[in-house]
Order: C-alpha cells, then structure tokens, then sequence
C-alpha cells in the first residue's frame, strides 16, 4: 500500500515538473532517485539528447582537435577519466597540460544545485560552456570555433534546425550548450545493490560487511551527514561546501596571502575559471573563490558516492587512490597522515571517528555496493593502478 | 555570507537612507558625520572554554573553535585596531588551559586585551591569568572612546575564601548552572570605587565603552546571567552620553537598552547555550527574545558558535557576528529607535527556520 502511494506521488510529481508524457528519455527514475529537474526552458527530447552526445564527443571543439567533453569524462570510465588524479587537456609542445581538479563523473550530476568542485557554474547549461575556452582544457580563445562547426557542418546543420528551428546565426552557444546538458540529463544511474537492499526490500541485495558498513556509515562514520541518504531516495550530497582538510593543508601558511589577492582582484566567475584550474595554490581556496566568505575556504562541494568504487582516485585533487585511503582521511580528523596539523579553517563536521581496520573496511565494501548496474563491470578502486 | 571586508559602507548607506527618509532627526545625523575619521573596528573572541584532558592533551572541540577564530580575525581586511578577549580562556582555570589558550591566542596579528572569566579565576582567584594577561581590571584609551575592562565575575568573599575545602572545589562549584551552592557575580565595592575615580577623568561627552564577562543586568539568576550590583554599576555608567556594555559569558546573541546603556553580548567559540527563561523571584531585566536563535545543529560542531567584529562609529557600536553556517548577523544602534537592534531579523521572512532533527 506505502509502495503505491509512493508510486503515485512520484508519478504526480513527474507530471507537474515538465510535460514529460511523450519523452522517452525522462521515464520512470531509476530505483533510490527522483525524477531528474529538467528546466522549463529546456525540455528533453531524443533529438535533443543525441545532438548533445555528438557535440559531447567533438574533438574538433578544442585548440588541437584533439580533446572533446567526453575525454575527460569517458563512458567507458563512469563519465570521468579515472585512473587520472587531475584532468589532461590539449597538448602544447608534445605535452598534455593539466589541470587542478579532478574530473567529476557526469553522471548524475543533474541533481547538484549547482555545477564544478566549488560550485562556480548555476546549472549544466552553464557549466559546459568553460571547459571549451579554458587553456588547460580545451583551449580555444573563445566560442566562435564551435559556432564556425555547428552553422556549417551539414550533420549538425540540420540537427539544429531540426531541434530548435535555427539556423545559420540563429545557433548560438545557448543551444549547443542546451543540447549538452540535455545529453546529461540523460546520464542517472541508480539501482545499485544498496538501492535494491533499502528501496526495494531485497534483503539479500547487501554482503553482511556492506550491511555493517552501512550502518557505520549512517552512525558511527557519521558519512550521512553529509552524503545523504533519505527516505525515499539518496543523492548522496547535501548540495553543501565543506572544508574537509584536503589540498588547503598543502597552502595554510598562503592562506592570508592568497584571500587577500584574490578579495583585491574581483574576478570574474570566466576569470575564476581560468585562475583556479591553472595554478594549483588558489585552486585550494576553494569555494572562497566564489563566496569570498570565511565560510569557503578550502571547500568543495560534497561529491554524490553513487558509483564511487569505479572512479577513482578521489577528493577534488584526485590526492586519494583508493577509498580505503579517504576513510583513512575521515578516521584521522581530516588529514591523510595521522598526526600532520589540522587546518584552521576544517569543516566543524570533521573530527577523528576512532574506527577500527575492520570497520573502515566495512565502510569501503558498502561504497562498492553504490555502483549501478550500468557501471559494475567497470574495474573497481581496489584494483586500479593510478598514476603518480 | 560571512563577508571578510567589513561592510562599513554599508552602515554608513543605511543610516543615510534613514536620514533620507526624515526618521532621524538632522543634528543626529550631523553628529554621525562630524568625524569619520574617528571610526574605527576591533574583533571580539569570547568564551574558548580549552579544557585540559591529561598529559598534552586537550578537549578538541573547543581548540578548534578558538583556532578558527584566531585565523579568521587574522585575515580581516581593513585590519581590526585590537582584538579584545571576553574572558573564559579556559575551563577550569588551569595552567595548563591558560597556557595552552595563551599560545592558540599568541597567532593573533594584533594588540590582544583580555577580561577574566569565571572559569579562568576561581581557581587561583586570578593569579597565574594575571601572570599571562596582566591586571583583572584597567582602562585604556583609542581614538577618543575610553575603554574600561571590570573582573565582574566577583562574589561575597565569605564564599569564595571560607566555604570550600579546596581552590579545585571552589572552581568546579562555580562552574556549575542551576547549583543551589553557587553564588551570584558581582563587581564589589572596591571595583566600583575605582570605576568611578577613573571615570571622573573622562569628560561625559567621551563615548565610553565597557568589558565585562558577565552582562552589568539581571537576567538568569541560576546561570549567573547576573551581575548583583549591576543597578550600582549602572549608575556610574549613567552621566555619560553614550555607553555601550559588551559582554561574553551567555554564549548567544542579546541586546538590551537601559536608559543610556546599550547591551551587546558576544558569541563564544565554545558551544552555544540557549535563551533562558526569566528569572520570576526577582525583578529582572530580561529583554523579550523577539529573534529565537536558530537551533545547533549537532553535526557541524561550529555551528551555533561564532565571534564578531565590531565598528565604533561616533561612539556607537555595530556588532557584526561571523557566525559558522549561518547567515552573518548584525546588531547596530538603531538612531530611530534609541537602541541597539538587528533590523533585518526583525523581519519573520528574513529569519532561518529553526532546523528538525530526527
């Protein structure tokens, strides 16, 4: 009877967000989430969706015609380019130039509030416009190359028109941007054997360490604070920054240096964009970059955990290869070798957890029950050799 | 939300509009702008409780909060002239606790002034914090406010030297709430007598402002929200213009106007309490909370803890609290009203609904 109402609400919600009756693509959430928020102004279609994953793979819309979207975030590799700490983009002198961040999954990254480690960018339709013209990325001066393509290239020619009835100087970057984060809306996976086991009443859906690492991670982990799990779906964030001691323990002496400048400059979010991937010490500033408030220094937003066993390494550097090292990290108090100094400015949610090597093994097996189907034949953490 | 560049402009902006729209009366206004050169802001950090553990160790919770404060007031910009200390460094008055909240403090950028707290005498009635911080009361001047620091935190000589078997006892009395064996604070005659004489020297048009650990009113008998001669205090604060009281102890944000004294209260970087109940046995001058605090959540240890910066603009204090996740507060005289006051808080749309935990 629970299951039905619930059923039901969902349905209703589904209706009331978007007229979504003859689209394919934004069909029943998958089991332990919500229906994916779709703005008004930019409706699912199929069309749509399958121009966003074609100019999501367009190599050509890089310096060197060598770095697309999907480079970094890889389908083979859970949408990211694991096992890379920080993210490769186009090559200068024979070298590929990298940035500060590591490249977080796509998927389901439609459900964030907001988009980038330090929540700089408002929406995916946003956020797909800077990777294109950030030097370390892709590399272009600036947007015109991709129009150039897009208004010429028959394929996406008639694409265009055929999506969003424009053509010539009538595609603009608001639709190639549209197109992308339509793509990526597609891109939600749940389902997983925790799904199963919480949402879907399969008792036998857990291993008896994951069912022990669950509820450390609901208590004595204290991990739920944060990546949330809720009665009817989990997201695994709270859509919140948190200063959880890594990259900022690496710059506190900087720190007074560092804000100062960066409170003198006044950058902009496109200046910020530049700043922070290409030098790694304003990079550990953080959310500050964007709140200018004490509050964000050395914060980044909460990543989900949905599919975290196949996308190593972690943390917004990529500085933790395996999830047994980031539990290490929570169990020290925020810092990955025990007895290094705790920073100044550490999240008041973070404090040594006192647990012992079984239960932060624990822990890791429930994290490896969070992969979804779609993903499980996908190498684990626990297997990877990750690159120095 | 918590902005680092003080927002002076801001205040300024706001008390022109005010002006703007004929609820000020002109000579105030004029009176504000006589000399801006004369503002002025200094930080305020309160009530750090470091609590020795054993050895070297020491209660986490509360050094992180004196640490992040230290860090955060270093990295004010314009810088703040001082930085004050509301008392309570420690928890039970140790060496160990001063010494090791002496050192967290030592980071501070800035000339540091301390007031005693209860939990930093009644051990050693103030000796080795005297040793660390000098004189338990004393005033001082800067850009024409005169500053004046009291030990409030005083009681009836018969309890502290004749009822307890040991300093340790004594200590751990004080420190408890609602104890029926505990005693009210008070500042004492002797205080009181040098208040007075150094007050004489200052002219009552000389904005003053005080620093006690306690309020200088009555407001919770049981928690020592109390200072038992505060109505004698008072009335040497009375002949001047313009007095602000700014005190630590209650762990929250209050404010209150008595005649010509306008009450602000600091945050503590400790852990919040709530607001209490109104003591009913005698008369008290508990103000009506017309602004609950929004509630703690227990996760994020900050929470509900903070420490402030304060603009003395002509005399008149602006108190902004750095408040960790939460929404930056301000407490600023209100010309209009006569007192201080959170404007923005007043209104119900404005505020935070308090947070549900299950």
């Amino acid at each position: 009877m629970k299951r039905t109402l619930f059923g039901l609400l969902v349905a209703a919600g589904l209706a009331a967000t978007v007229a979504l009756a003859a689209d394919a693509t934004t069909a029943k959430p998958p089991l332990g989430l919500p229906p994916v928020p779709i703005p008004a102004d930019n409706l699912q279609t199929p069309e749509k969706v399958a121009l966003g994953d074609k100019l999501f793979d367009d190599k050509r819309f890089s310096a060197t015609g060598q770095v697309a979207c999907a480079t970094c975030h890889d389908s083979k590799k859970a949408f990211t380019d694991s096992p890379l700490r920080t993210s490769e983009g186009i090559a200068k002198a024979g070298k590929k130039l990298t940035g500060t961040r590591n490249a977080p999954t796509v998927v389901n990254a439609a459900y964030f509030d907001v988009q980038f480690w330090d929540g700089r960018s408002p929406s995916l339709e946003d956020q797909s416009q800077h990777p294109f013209v950030n030097p370390v990325e892709m590399g272009l001066k600036d947007h015109q190359p991709i129009l150039k393509i897009v208004r010429s290239d028959p394929a996406y020619v008639k694409a265009f028109e055929q999506v969003f009835g424009k053509k010539g100087a009538q595609v603009t970057m608001k639709e190639v941007q549209q197109a992308i984060a339509a793509f990526e809306r597609t891109k939600v996976a749940g389902d997983s054997p925790f799904d199963r086991y919480f949402y879907g009443g399969d008792s036998k859906a857990l291993t008896d360490a994951q069912k022990r690492g669950f509820d450390l991670y609901v208590n004595k982990g204290r991990c739920v604070s944060c990546h949330r799990i809720e009665q009817t779906q989990a997201l695994f964030t709270d859509n919140r920054f948190h200063n959880v001691g890594v990259g900022i323990n690496d710059i506190q002496k900087d720190v007074p240096e560092l804000a100062g400048a960066f409170l003198q400059a006044k950058a902009t979010v496109a200046e910020v964009d530049v700043k922070v991937l290409g030098d790694k010490r304003t990079s550990e500033l953080g959310r500050f970059a964007i709140s200018r408030d004490f509050e964000g220094l050395g914060a980044f937003k909460t990543p989900t955990l949905r599919n975290v066993a196949v996308t190593s390494p972690y943390m917004h550097d990529g500085s933790l290869k395996t999830l047994k090292d980031v539990v290490v990290h929570y169990n020290n108090g925020g810092v990955t070798k025990e007895g290094d100094p705790v920073n100044d400015f550490l999240s008041g949610g973070i404090r040594p957890l006192n647990l012992t090597e079984q239960e932060i093994d624990d822990l890791v097996s429930f994290m490896e029950a969070l992969t979804s189907p779609e993903y499980a034949s996908l190498p684990s953490a626990a297997r990877l050799e990750v690159k120095p | 939300m918590n902005p680092i560049v003080p927002s002076r402009r801001d205040f300024l902006k706001g008390a022109a509009a005010a002006a703007a729209a004929g609820v000020v009366p002109m000579s105030f206004v004029k009176l504000a702008f006589a000399d801006p050169a004369q503002d002025f802001t200094f930080a305020y950090i309160s009530d750090a409780h470091i609590q020795h553990i054993s050895g070297t160790k020491f209660v986490r919770n509360w050094d992180r909060g004196l640490i992040r404060a230290v860090a955060e007031t270093n990295l004010l910009t314009p810088k703040p002239d001082f930085v004050m200390f509301g008392g309570d460094l420690g928890q039970l008055g140790m060496k160990e606790e001063l010494d090791h909240g002496a050192e967290i403090m030592s980071k501070l950028r800035y000339k540091t002034h301390y007031v005693m707290g209860e939990h930093d005498y009644y051990l050693d009635l103030g000796e080795y914090w005297s040793k660390l911080f000098g004189p338990h009361w004393y005033s001082f001047d800067h850009k024409g406010v005169h500053f004046v620091v009291l030990n409030s935190v005083l009681t009836y000589d018969d309890w502290t030297y004749n009822k307890w078997p040991s300093a340790q006892e004594r200590m751990l009395q004080m420190a408890g709430l609602d104890n029926p064996n505990g005693s009210p604070f008070m500042v004492g005659e002797k205080q009181r007598a040098w208040l007075k004489a150094d007050l004489d020297k200052v002219a009552k048009t000389t904005p003053v402002v005080v620093f006690s650990h306690s309020p200088l009113q009555k407001l919770y008998k049981g928690w020592n929200f109390w200072t038992e001669d505060a109505e004698e205090v008072q009335a040497i604060l009375k002949p001047f213009d313009k007095v602000n009281v700014i005190y630590g102890h209650v762990h929250q944000i209050q404010y209150n106007q008595i005649g010509n004294i306008s009450f602000n209260a600091v945050m503590a970087t400790a852990w919040p309490w709530p607001y209490p109940n109104s003591y009913a046995q005698a008369q008290h001058t508990m103000p009506v909370l017309t602004v609950p605090m929004n509630r703690a959540d227990p996760f994020f240890e900050r929470d509900a803890t903070g420490w402030q910066f304060i603009d003395v603009h002509t005399g008149r204090v602006a108190l902004k609290y750095n408040l960790y996740n939460n929404t930056a507060r301000t407490v600023a005289w209100n010309p209009a009203t006569g007192k201080p006051e959170d404007t923005v808080f007043q209104d119900p749309a404005k505020r935070i609904p308090p947070q549900v935990h299950y």
